[in-house]
Order: structure tokens, then C-alpha cells, then sequence
């Protein structure tokens, strides 16, 4: 590294443009929310200040901070494939069948909690791998496409949990709910006590996933190599780069992250895999990577962002607003991101080739200005 | 080895403010200082109040209390795939607010009324389809099965092909107690008959908001000549009876509220032959005055068909010809003689 490199004028435009984008996203998406509201008759003013006031409450920031834990997991999950151009769909069934499995197998044991905890974990991850290895192995002997394999064993990942979760089989009866046996409590995972409730200790799973994704892809030669391949297949194999070797192992590492989504529920609220287990966590982990832009920090931002808006969706219900409009703003804030970095990329470039240009014609100038010279 | 660090270091940095800041501030429930007099709150399950089913059916009980009592009852809905903290936090937000008693409609409210309700020990919670403990806790859980087998009986002497069907939007324990109702009802009437039986969903609550999909198994089961169908799906159902209807001669039967008085779906009235209906209007009706009047009650309580908690419609008399063999039913079920599983 460069002596005092630290904000050399590239780096320092690159953190410009890439703040840029998203602030340009969010200013758009109030503006185009704003004027929907505006349309049904309601005070944006209103609602912006409603939330802004409930969403920045003590409970409001614990209930943000552990709905946002799972949504970046899931996040973590879709990047690393998007990282290689590898669409992950598939990350709702995996996280599924991974939290079923685990829950079965943490009900099953009683063993001191510093053991079952990481054996709960590593089933979750494990069981995550090969529901999406299943996938990486057809895309890669076969050259099946993974988005459409990610959906089908997402509908199987249903089907499978559903034939199981049923009373005698590997579930158990309460009233309306069937749930797996409960994890016993000495295997529930830590919490940080706070004034209010509780801060889920799997914010720290996340926090180590979010730094071992950006260690691997940006650090190591397994990274260079993926993300290789994601610009261009031809290129990397042409230059040593095992193709289908990076493709399983790239679907192996989204889906034992992938593993993991569930559990900050499991281990931390629920204790069972029931038929009131969360869904459709993979399909919010794409939106947030997307916002996130594939950016280890910036999945944490766009997954509290996700957290905070349906925090305070239900406040806006009491105020009037129907609490659509949080789904509306969600949609909306996705639309401009896509949006918005392609028209920063684009900008970014004309304003790389003015500058080459310019120093071009300096060099060219200056170049002339010597031959007169020596003339 | 620097750059490392200095990552390693923001992201300790950023925890630690993330984690301390959590902790300050003033909470929502600290900065409310409501006396819980606010009238009913009711939190809906999937599908919202117009679902022609169970949450509309809960929303007219409220709206009955409140122009009777004079209070405005506050209602607020549900997204697909929430999860528990998201109904704890509309219950503890409903609470918060004021709203006495605060009713949550649906069995996946069950786990998360019980942990609001140790937080707000002044206020009552009731919540329909569960029975979660607590002193301040109301369950109301309905006799399903009885009122199926009824359904059953009705569809039996109803069909003239011989065949009948059962749609359930989810495959869990609650819709189940439909479909066993519901096949032994058929099967003790007639044993001749075929009863189809599917679910839209194996586990997945879109199966009470999911019209299409049901609107889809309806078709088929009209094209495998059943004549009598049983949809058992929340706002789903309507997909189902809007197939029906366009069959000649074959009839659905509807669940939770009256479906021939819906206004929804006034246009295929005539062909919806009768409903299961669950009380869940007079069950919330009578909590929220009971509250009102200062006796809170607690405990489970299950509405059955000897009180009338459950009961087959009989609005657009197309019944009236097999009223005596229902009325003869609903007696031997009253009196002991017929016990109906609640399990398939």
C-alpha cells in the first residue's frame, strides 16, 4: 500500500460516487412516495415525521437492530452468488429445510450448550450447502440454468418440511400450532441485556459472516477467482480459472450462509421449527442485496433500512396511513437503486474518459511543447 | 495487513455504537401514557378485514360492540410472512396505544399474545382460534368438526354425482378439524360417496390469501365431476365459489361468516349452497362489552355447536328440503351419540 494512500484523489471519488448513488436513491424514492401519498389524499410530512419519531424509540432501535439480523444473513446468502453472475433464488428453501433440520436435530440432543450450539449451527449450514449444492452441481456438469432449479427446490424445500412437520413424524401438537421438539433453553444462544428488550446474540454471527464475505471475496485468490468468473466465464477459464469448481463451491458457500438465516429465529425466539416459522426471508434477501449493492457494509445499512420501515409501518396504521405505503416505499427504494447506480456508473464513466482525455491532451500538449523546443 | 485492520476496526467500532446505542433513549412505551380506555383493538390475521371469512367476521362483532358501547374500535392487518416479532409488535403497539381489550384474530397470534399480555397486565387480550395461558388471556376456540360434519351431511344429500370435495388453504391442525368434520359427516350420511380432499398449501399462510389457487383446484375438481365443494381457505375461498358458480347444478359451501350474505359475493349467491359458520362475531361482540362492563373474563373457551358457537347458515333456503336430516344431526351430536373427530 501507498505511503499516506489513504484518500488519493481516485479513492476519495470512488467513496463520492458510491455515496452518491444511494442518497440519490433514497432522495427519489421519498420524493416519488411523497407524491403517492400526496395522490391518496395524505400528509407525506406526516407520516415521514411519525416515523422518524417511533423508529428512533430505545425498543424501536432493539426491534430494528434483531428483525435486521436475519435480513442480512439472507443478504450475505444472494451476494456471494451475485458476486459470480450466479442468480441464488433459491435461498428461502435452503434457509428452510436448513432451520427444520437443525431444529430437529437441537430438540433431539441435550448435550451442555457450548456443544450444541455450534452442532445446531454447523447442521443448519451443512443441510444449507447441499439443498443449493444440488443446484451448483446441475448448473455445473449439466449447464442447468440455477435460477430455475432455485425455484423448483424451493417448492420441494415446502413440500419436504411440510411431509415431516407433521404430528408423529418428527413434530409435536400445540393446540393449532405443530412444532419440532423444543431446543432445550440451555442451547438458546446469549443476549445482550439492555434498558428494554433484549439484543439477539446472533447479531454477532452476522457481524462475523458480513466480515469473512468481505475477507474472502475481496482478500483471497478464491475470491479473485469468483469474481473472475463473473465477469467473464471465457476469460477466467482461459487464464487457469477452474470454472465448474468455482461455480459448485460459490452455490456450497451461499447456501451454508443461507444455513444460518433461521437461526437467529431458532436460537433466539422461537426454539422450534413450527408452521409459524418465518417465510419468504430469501426473497427480502435479494431485494437488500440488491440495495446493498453486494457491499458487506452496505447490506448492514439497507437491511436496518428494510428493519426500520416495517418498524414503523404499523405506527402510520394508528395515524391513518394505510400501512401499504411501507410496501410501496420498499418497492419504490429497490426501483431507484437499480436505477440510480446505473445512472452514477454511467456518469462516472464519461466523467473517467473527460478526465483521461484531458490528461491526454496535456501529455500530447506538453510533448509538443518540447519538439518546438528542441527545434 | 493495515487495510485489515482498519476494516476489523471500523466494524468493532460500529458494533460497539450500534449495541450502546440501542440501550439509550427514551422507549415507546415509556412516552405513552394512555389509560387503556380506547376501546377494542383488533389485530387481523392474513387476508385483512374484507376477507368474506373469519377476520370480516370478527371485524362485524366489533363493530357491533362499538356502536352499541359508543367506543371505535381500531383495526389493523397483517402482511404474508410475518414473523412473531412483527405480531408482537402490533399487539404491544395496540396495547400501547390504549386499546382495551386487544384481540388478536388467527392461531398464530397464540405464542405472541401470551408474551404481550405479561407486559400489559391491566389490559385484556383475547385472541380466536388459540389458547395461550395467562390471567389477562381470553381464548376462543370454535368446534370446527361439528359444524363440518354438518356441511358433510348437507353435501351428501346434496350431491347427485356421487362425488364431493374439500379444499384447505393450509395443511395444519386447525383446517384440519374441517376436513374430518367434514369427511366423516359425508361418509356416515352416505358411505357410498367419494370425498377429494386438497390443500393449497403444505405450510405456508398464503394459503388464506391466495384466491387464484384456489380458484385453480376448484376447476379441477369440477372437471373430475364433484358437484359439492367445501372450501375451508379464508379469503381464498372466493376463488373457489366464483368456479362453482359457473358450473350448472353444482354448489359450494362456504366457512367462518354466512357466504350467501356477503356482499362480495352477492353474485354467486345462488350457488352457494350453505355455510359453516363460526360465531367469531358474537365471541369478540361479547369480550369487548364484557371488558366494557368491567368483568374481564380469562381461560379458554371453547364455542361449540350445543351453544350455538358454531352453526350451519341457512340463508337463500336451499337446504330447507334436508332440514329435518340436519336438525337431526346437530341433535345426536349435542345429546353425545355422534362424537366427531377433530383429526383426519
Amino acid at each position: 500500500m501507498k505511503a499516506g494512500g489513504f484518500l488519493t484523489e481516485e479513492r476519495r471519488e470512488k467513496l463520492v460516487l458510491g455515496g452518491a448513488a444511494p442518497l440519490l436513491a433514497l432522495v427519489t424514492a421519498m420524493a416519488i412516495t411523497s407524491l403517492v401519498m400526496l395522490l391518496t389524499g395524505d400528509n407525506p410530512f406526516t407520516a415521514f415525521s411519525v416515523m422518524l419519531d417511533f423508529g428512533i424509540k430505545s425498543d424501536s432501535q432493539v426491534w430494528i437492530l434483531n428483525k435486521a439480523i436475519p435480513y442480512y444473513l439472507s443478504a450475505v446468502a444472494v451476494a456471494i452468488g451475485f458476486r459470480m453472475n450466479l442468480f441464488n433464488i433459491g435461498v428461502d428453501g435452503q434457509y428452510r429445510v436448513a432451520a427444520f433440520f437443525a431444529a430437529v436435530v437441537g430438540g433431539a440432543l441435550s448435550l451442555p450448550g457450548f456443544v450444541q450450539i455450534p452442532v445446531i449451527l454447523l447442521v443448519a449450514m451443512v443441510c444449507g450447502g447441499i439443498w443449493a449444492g444440488i443446484a451448483g452441481y446441475l448448473k455445473a456438469t449439466r449447464g442447468v440454468s440455477e435460477v430455475i432449479t432455485t425455484i423448483m427446490l424451493n417448492f420441494i424445500a415446502g413440500s419436504l418440511i411440510a411431509y415431516f412437520l407433521k404430528e408423529g413424524r418428527l413434530a409435536e401438537r400445540e393446540g393449532n400450532i405443530v412444532h419440532t421438539p423444543d431446543i432445550p433453553g440451555s442451547s438458546h444462544f446469549f443476549e445482550f441485556a439492555t434498558s428494554v428488550q433484549p439484543i439477539h446474540g446472533t447479531v454477532l454471527l452476522a457481524l462475523l459472516i458480513g466480515v469473512a464475505y468481505w475477507f474472502v471475496l475481496s482478500r483471497t485468490r478464491f475470491g479473485f477467482d469468483l469474481r473472475a468468473v463473473g465477469r467473464s466465464e471465457s476469460a477466467a477459464e482461459a487464464s487457469g480459472v477452474s470454472v465448474t469448481r468455482t461455480v459448485v463451491t460459490a452455490m456450497l458457500l451461499s447456501g451454508a450462509v443461507a444455513g444460518l438465516v433461521g437461526m437467529p429465529t431458532l436460537l433466539n425466539e422461537s426454539g422450534n421449527y413450527g408452521n409459524d416459522f418465518p417465510e419468504g426471508l430469501g426473497f427480502t434477501g435479494i431485494a437488500i442485496a440488491l440495495l446493498g449493492r453486494n457491499h458487506a457494509i452496505g447490506m448492514g445499512f439497507a437491511a436496518l433500512l428494510w428493519a426500520f420501515l416495517e418498524r414503523t409501518g404499523t405506527q402510520l396504521e394508528f395515524e391513518g396511513f394505510d400501512q401499504e405505503i411501507v410496501g410501496v416505499m420498499q418497492g419504490i427504494i429497490v426501483l431507484s437503486v437499480v436505477v440510480a447506480y446505473e445512472l452514477v456508473r454511467r456518469w462516472g464513466v464519461r466523467r473517467q474518459q473527460r478526465l483521461v482525455g484531458e490528461k491526454l491532451a496535456r501529455a500530447r500538449k506538453s510533448d509538443n511543447d518540447q519538439a518546438e523546443v528542441s527545434a | 495487513m493495515r487495510r485489515v485492520s482498519r476494516f476489523a476496526a471500523t466494524v468493532a467500532i460500529a458494533a460497539t455504537l450500534a449495541l450502546t446505542a440501542s440501550a439509550c433513549g427514551e422507549s415507546s412505551t415509556e412516552s405513552n401514557d394512555n389509560e387503556g380506555d380506547k376501546g377494542p383493538g383488533i389485530a387481523f390475521d392474513v387476508g385483512g378485514r374484507d376477507d368474506h371469512s373469519f377476520n370480516e367476521s370478527a371485524a362485524t362483532g366489533a363493530d357491533r360492540a362499538g356502536e352499541e358501547l359508543g367506543v371505535t374500535p381500531e383495526f389493523q392487518t397483517a402482511r404474508s410472512g410475518e414473523t412473531n416479532a412483527d405480531r408482537v409488535q402490533r399487539l404491544t403497539a395496540l396495547a400501547n396505544e390504549g386499546y382495551n381489550p386487544v384481540i388478536g384474530v388467527g392461531y398464530l397470534y397464540g405464542d405472541s399474545i401470551q408474551q404481550v399480555a405479561a407486559d400489559f397486565p391491566d389490559t385484556t387480550f383475547g385472541v380466536v382460534d388459540a389458547a395461550p395461558e395467562g390471567d389477562n388471556v381470553y381464548g376462543m376456540v370454535f368446534a370446527e368438526h361439528e359444524v363440518s360434519y354438518l356441511a358433510g351431511v348437507a353435501a351428501a344429500l346434496k350431491s347427485e354425482t356421487g362425488r364431493v370435495g374439500f379444499i384447505g388453504g393450509v395443511d395444519n391442525p386447525l383446517i384440519q378439524k374441517f376436513q374430518a368434520g367434514f369427511v366423516q359427516g359425508v361418509t356416515e350420511t352416505d358411505p357410498d360417496i367419494d370425498v377429494e380432499v386438497d390443500y393449497l398449501y403444505a405450510d405456508d399462510d398464503r394459503g388464506f390469501a391466495d384466491p387464484a389457487k384456489a380458484s385453480e383446484k376448484a376447476n379441477a375438481m369440477l372437471g373430475r365431476d364433484v358437484d359439492v365443494i367445501y372450501t375451508a381457505a379464508g379469503s381464498s375461498g372466493s376463488g373457489s365459489v366464483e368456479q362453482v358458480a359457473a358450473v350448472e347444478g353444482a354448489w359450494a359451501i362456504g366457512v367462518d361468516s354466512d357466504q350467501y350474505q356477503q356482499p362480495g359475493l352477492a353474485e354467486y349467491q345462488d350457488s352457494i349452497l350453505t355455510s359453516g359458520v363460526k360465531r367469531v362475531d358474537v365471541a369478540v361482540e361479547d369480550l369487548i362489552t364484557a371488558v366494557h362492563n368491567g368483568e374481564a373474563p380469562s381461560g379458554v373457551h371453547e364455542y361449540t355447536l350445543a351453544e350455538d358457537g358454531v352453526e350451519l347458515s341457512t340463508s337463500g333456503g336451499f337446504i330447507d328440503d334436508i332440514q329435518g336430516d340436519i336438525d337431526a344431526a346437530t341433535q345426536r351430536i349435542i345429546d353425545g351419540e355422534t362424537t366427531v373427530s377433530d383429526t383426519p
